[in-house]
């Protein structure tokens, strides 16, 4: 009877999880509650259980699985460049992060070389994706603690850059623009002005942000010793990205591994001192400005030339060659109806993502179709050490330092 | 040498030569990357001893997970990415599990943020991982049935409901109120 199948579901629930709360919990010394999935600020769908001492909170579970859409699964069941379009869809505010991480992968288990022009137009166009992705991420940190205007503003600046990307790839979010052996296309004219206009308009509205939050006293009650974790803690738990970086750990994936040609630009790692919450904001409001320096250098040193790699058993051959070249007509074939067959082996490969390490694990097992795509997703890791750093703090932080780890349950759940 | 080199020298001196059956069972190179194939076993002493020796200095657990390679046995690869972040070297270590005994010991106490992974592991691939404190599915609802990263687990799909057949597919859902 439904009725019953739901009450049973319930007390096995709380019996499961009585190992997770303290005794205080059992003698009512403190309170069970339940944050989630449906709120407004644990931007998605994340589920809490949080266990109160009054307003300070004794431990916070987070129950995550509520975005899970099998695209792990889903992957191995498609050829490889079928497979990049479910990229996109993970980390829904990094779509050209994800493709990269991916691309790179697929390009490494096959051993495909990507034209510099390619290199560098996915250099700029991932550092475009990173100043995106952080400035969704100012709008629903500061909507959270303190000010509703600056949501609205930077989703402003956000349209010029979905612009950008609806120009080069018609789709403003989901573009599965890179390819495995470089772009899908070359970019429209155009784009460089467009660029170039975006990173002189954006500096001068970056200071008007800081100007409304650095030094306001509400921001500051909100983020300043709230938090906090330290750096050896932070590498324990492997946090990475401007959330690692906030306590003070050099630790960047594109100064250490370097990839599609980073270790060529000229860009510093802002580090935060205290491990707070108002250090990870000042982190990533730096790194914008880093991002922009990125942007600018990527620019002048654009190089003509092709965006998609010459090695015809990856990537297919123009339109126009198919007129006249038999060979270009069977490469076209193979790779329409079975696609590219992949070597037996592992990679791994790690990429910066907004949010911190975004690797992929690729296993090749000689056929179309990947064996596995295992995606270490950044969020995953760091929501876990949400309960270390929302210990003992008031319940009204969980929601901020939510918002300081930065966490897109699409990253989390896959 | 580089620092893969001495790691692998440290490690065969160490546990001895890598060959099937010993503790360090295959060490393989791919792409540039090395990957050490280790039995199950010795696995909390490889982990512990790359942690904790200060010149091999393993210390950071990037990424922990499997595949599956059904129907081959062993069927469960499970990779853990390691690196030492000063040097920004990395190493794989993989275990092979076999399907009809599918159980692992947790690496928590070396590595602490494994504690996610494992529940994933468990939850996608019905690995279980003993001395785990919190073994409960992560991503899949907790009263789920089956393992979904598994091969011999089918990719299914939710049927389309039109007009004309919406009655039909939701008597069949498990909490249907009819």
């Amino acid at each position: 009877m439904p009725s019953e199948s739901e009450h049973q579901l319930l007390e096995t629930t709380l019996e499961d999880l009585k190992h997770l709360f303290s005794p205080r919990a059992e003698s009512g010394d403190t309170v069970v509650l339940n944050m989630g999935p449906q709120h407004p600020s644990t931007h998605g769908v994340l589920r809490m259980i949080v266990e109160l001492d009054g307003e300070i909170v004794v431990n916070a579970v987070p129950d995550i699985g509520y975005l899970h859409t099998g695209i792990e699964k889903n992957m191995e069941a498609k050829t490889f460049v079928k497979a990049l379009v479910m990229t996109d869809r993970m980390d829904y505010l990094n779509n050209m992060g994800n493709n990269l991480a991916y691309c790179l992968a697929v390009e490494k288990l096959m051993e495909v070389d990507v034209p510099p022009r390619a290199q560098v137009l996915r250099v700029m166009l991932s550092e475009l994706e990173r100043i995106s992705s952080h400035l969704v991420w100012l709008g629903t940190h500061s909507a959270d603690l303190a000010s509703q205007s600056v949501l609205f503003y930077c989703f402003r600046e956000r349209e010029r850059i979905l612009a950008i990307k609806e120009m080069i790839s018609g789709q403003r979010m989901m573009t599965s623009y890179f390819r495995p052996g470089g772009l899908w296309r070359d970019v429209p004219a155009g784009f460089e002005d467009a660029v170039r206009d975006f990173i002189g308009y954006l500096p001068a509205r970056l200071d008007d942000y800081d100007a409304l939050l650095e030094n306001n006293p509400i921001w500051l009650d909100r983020t300043k010793n709230i938090g906090v974790i330290d750096g050896e803690t932070a590498l324990a738990w492997a946090l990475t990205g401007p959330s690692l970086r906030g306590s003070g750990v050099n630790f960047d994936v594109r100064k250490a591994m370097p990839y599609s040609g980073y270790e060529q630009y000229e860009f510093d790692v802002p580090l935060g001192q205290a491990g707070d919450v108002y250090d990870r904001y000042w982190v990533r409001m730096q790194e914008f400005r880093q991002s922009l320096r990125i942007i600018e250098q990527a620019l002048k040193k654009l190089p003509k030339g092709p965006v998609m790699t010459a090695n015809r058993k990856v990537a297919p051959p123009p339109r126009s060659e198919l007129g006249h070249s038999m060979e270009a007509v069977i490469h076209h074939f193979k790779l329409w109806t079975e696609g590219f067959n992949a070597p037996k082996g592992e990679v791994y490969v790690a990429t910066e993502s907004p949010r911190g390490e975004l690797g992929v694990l690729l296993v090749g097992d000689g056929g179309p179709k990947p064996r596995r795509v295992g995606w270490r997703a950044p969020s995953f890791p760091n929501l876990q050490a949400l309960p270390v750093m929302s210990q003992n703090y008031f319940v009204a932080d969980v929601v901020g330092i939510i918002g300081s780890i930065d966490i897109v349950l699409g990253d989390v759940d896959r | 040498m580089t620092h893969i080199q001495d790691t692998l020298a440290a490690l065969t001196a160490k546990f001895g030569e890598p060959k099937a059956g010993a503790a360090l069972e295959a060490v393989t190179e791919f792409r540039g990357e090395t990957t050490l194939v280790v039995a199950r076993a010795s696995l909390l002493d490889v982990l512990r001893f790359l942690k904790e020796t200060p010149e091999l200095g393993f210390t950071f657990l990037a990424y922990l997970s499997a595949w599956d390679d059904w129907p081959n046995e062993p069927r469960f690869n499970v990779c853990y990415q390691l690196r030492n972040l000063t040097l920004s070297s990395n190493l794989r270590v993989k275990v092979l599990v076999p399907g009809d005994d599918p159980v692992l010991p947790t690496v928590i106490g070396v590595h602490i943020n494994a504690n996610w992974y494992e529940r994933e592991l468990w939850d996608m691939f019905g690995l279980k991982i003993t001395g785990h404190p919190d073994l409960r599915r992560i991503l899949m609802p907790e009263d789920w049935e089956g393992h979904p990263l598994r091969r011999d687990y089918p990719l299914g799909y939710e049927e389309v409901e039109f007009t004309f057949n919406f009655e039909e597919i939701e008597k069949k859902k498990p909490y249907a109120k009819n």
